[in-house]
């Protein structure tokens, strides 16, 4: 595999804000890579560094091996794009903001008419091409973002958190399109994620960044075996409890997390572990449900986060746990702060660290 | 007094129902020249707000400023200072200007060109930051991205103009003391107005200041109507 894009000694200062501090990293010609890391960690900069719309304050970049500099700066904005975390669309249909990138590249109509049915199949969103852009839901909005980036066949695809403040099934039709356009398109793709589970299953190679520093380069699954403490606080991976397994069955633990928790947990350990939940994985109830999900706690309230689709809260039932549930279910069970609530997990869904 | 008025006004009414070569005359030119001070003001006032709305430099607050204290300038004050630009002894007096045209073209330009500067600058920076980096990572260059973001605060820019348009062809103070109120070369809506009504011409006045509300108001009304069609 060539290196694709390479970054030597990059740093980035705001004031007297230092983002990135000399960070060194190579993507490849083809491959996946996502870059780990807590909000403010530097990965959005690192990125648009990469996608040529913010300038380094020292360092150097290559792509194909050529500095990146003044003068080649629109080159490098033809071949890569990137997807921002927080949904920008041009005020106008779907069909102009798709066909914005197509016409900077002089394509005829017809060949942007094709484009544009095309990249709205892939997304899902068939026949949108005449909608106003600014009125579909939240899911719907970063599809077209990601079908307005695809459009263009980029020679990398830059992709920063694509699915944060996106409801569960947007999530998978966003993972599925990305995982199809790295298979068929073999399209180099950067993807900034805080979600582990994204960057193992998109990514072969990852980074962590910390406070602005590349901590660790390698596969995610050597990244997750980093100490707990600096995994922990890399956080937006939430539900993280450390406690004493021991096994209770074939295939089965239980893990004394503290505060009279326990939760039961589909693998095999003895001995001091960390795990962790999925927030998406947890079920909220206001009543107590018979069902298959080997953890069930009570609790109550105490933050609720308001993220548009999705709103997230903070249960304490023991120990805090973290849960998220569509704006149309906290409206329907009227939930707010103190409200009680069952939570319910299955045992599959507890994952270590 | 009172039957002066409707008596007036109906007089008024017939001048207008019956298409009064004067009063199209009057108002024709009044649009003419007022519309290409608008597009004149347009040629200077559109890149400096773009600038202004789009990049960030020192001083940059204060030409904002200063642009925005000009909105209040008194168009007497302008037209005196246009008036000793443009006269013989003046230094473009060579150019003959003074009672054309042209020279009221001219101060209507500068005088809206606050307005104008001042409105499509809030526009553009009412426009979400992100859609500059949005056209530059779907491939624009500086120039095209400054364009997108042009582009997205038409709305704005759309009012600006109207809102200038209405200023230009409602002044009196630049086009009098520039213009001079000459039959039939720079004698527009405003100046008339203020003439015939001295020379106790009621009903040509009202017939004029009608036109001119009605101008102002369809032009404000239609603008609205296609906005409100586009979103």
């Amino acid at each position: 595999m060539n290196t694709l894009i390479e970054l030597e000694n990059i740093s980035k200062t705001y004031g007297n804000n230092t983002v990135l501090k000399q960070v060194n990293l190579h993507i490849q010609e083809g491959e996946v890579f996502s870059l780990l890391g807590p909000n403010g960690s530097g990965k959005t900069t690192l990125l648009r560094i990469m996608a040529g719309i913010e300038k380094p304050t020292s360092g150097e970049m290559r792509f194909k091996g050529a500095k990146v500099g003044d003068g080649n700066l629109n080159d490098l904005r033809l071949k890569t794009t990137m997807v921002f975390q927080k949904t920008a669309l041009f005020n106008t249909s779907v069909y102009k903001n798709i066909a914005y990138g197509l016409r900077l590249r002089e394509r005829s109509k017809k060949e942007t008419d094709q484009k544009v049915r095309e990249v709205l199949k892939t997304v899902k969103l068939e026949g949108y091409e005449k909608r106003s852009a600014k009125k579909l839901s939240g899911g719907e909005q970063q599809r077209v973002a990601l079908a307005r980036a695809l459009a263009l066949d980029t020679e990398v695809l830059l992709l920063d958190e694509p699915t944060a403040n996106v409801d569960p099934k947007n999530v998978s039709i966003i993972e599925d399109v990305l995982s199809w356009v790295n298979r068929e398109k073999k399209t180099t793709m950067v993807v900034a994620t805080h979600n582990m589970f994204q960057a193992e299953t998109l990514a072969k190679r990852a980074a962590l960044l910390l406070e602005g520093k590349i901590v660790k380069v390698g596969a995610p699954q050597e990244i997750f075996k980093l100490p707990p403490t600096l995994l922990a606080s890399y956080a937006r991976l939430e539900n993280v409890f450390s406690g004493i397994s021991k096994i209770t069955g074939e295939g089965t633990s239980l893990v004394d997390i503290g505060d009279g928790v326990q939760i039961e947990t589909s693998f095999e350990k003895i001995g001091n572990t960390t795990v962790f939940v999925r927030p998406e994985d947890i079920i909220v109830s206001l009543n107590p449900i018979v069902s298959s999900a080997r953890n069930s706690f009570e609790g109550r309230i105490v933050e609720v986060s308001d993220l548009g689709a999705i709103v997230k809260l903070r249960v304490k039932a023991g120990r805090d746990f973290t849960v998220q549930v569509t704006k149309r279910s906290f409206n329907d069970m009227q939930l707010n702060i103190d409200s009680r609530v069952f939570l319910a997990f299955k045992a599959s869904s507890v994952q270590t660290v | 007094m009172g039957n002066e008025i409707i008596d007036g006004f109906i007089k008024a009414l017939q001048l207008i129902l019956s298409a009064d070569p004067m009063v199209v005359e009057i108002s024709l030119r009044s649009i003419l020249i007022s519309a290409s001070a608008i597009m004149l003001s347009g040629l200077w006032g559109l890149p400096i707000a773009t600038i202004l709305g789009i990049k960030r430099f020192r001083g940059r607050f204060l030409v904002k400023g200063f642009f925005n204290a000009m909105l209040g300038i008194p168009t007497v004050a302008l037209g005196l200072v246009l008036f000793l630009f443009f006269s013989n002894s003046g230094p473009i007096g060579f150019l003959r200007l003074l009672y054309s045209p042209i020279a009221m073209i001219i101060g209507q330009a500068i005088l809206v060109t606050p307005l104008t500067v001042s409105f499509i600058t809030s526009a553009i920076e009412s426009v979400d930051p992100e859609i500059k980096d949005l056209a530059k990572t779907l491939g624009a260059s500086e120039a095209e991205a400054s364009i997108a973001v042009l582009k997205e605060s038409m709305n704005g820019v759309v009012l600006a103009i109207i809102a200038s348009f209405n200023r230009a062809i409602a002044e009196l103070g630049v086009v009098l003391m520039v213009g001079g109120n000459i039959d039939h070369l720079t004698s527009v809506l405003t100046t008339t107005i203020a003439m015939e009504t001295n020379k106790g011409n009621i009903e040509l006045s009202i017939a004029l200041a009608i036109i001119l509300l009605l101008i102002v108001f369809t032009l404000s009304i239609s603008v609205n109507l296609i906005q409100r069609r586009k979103t």
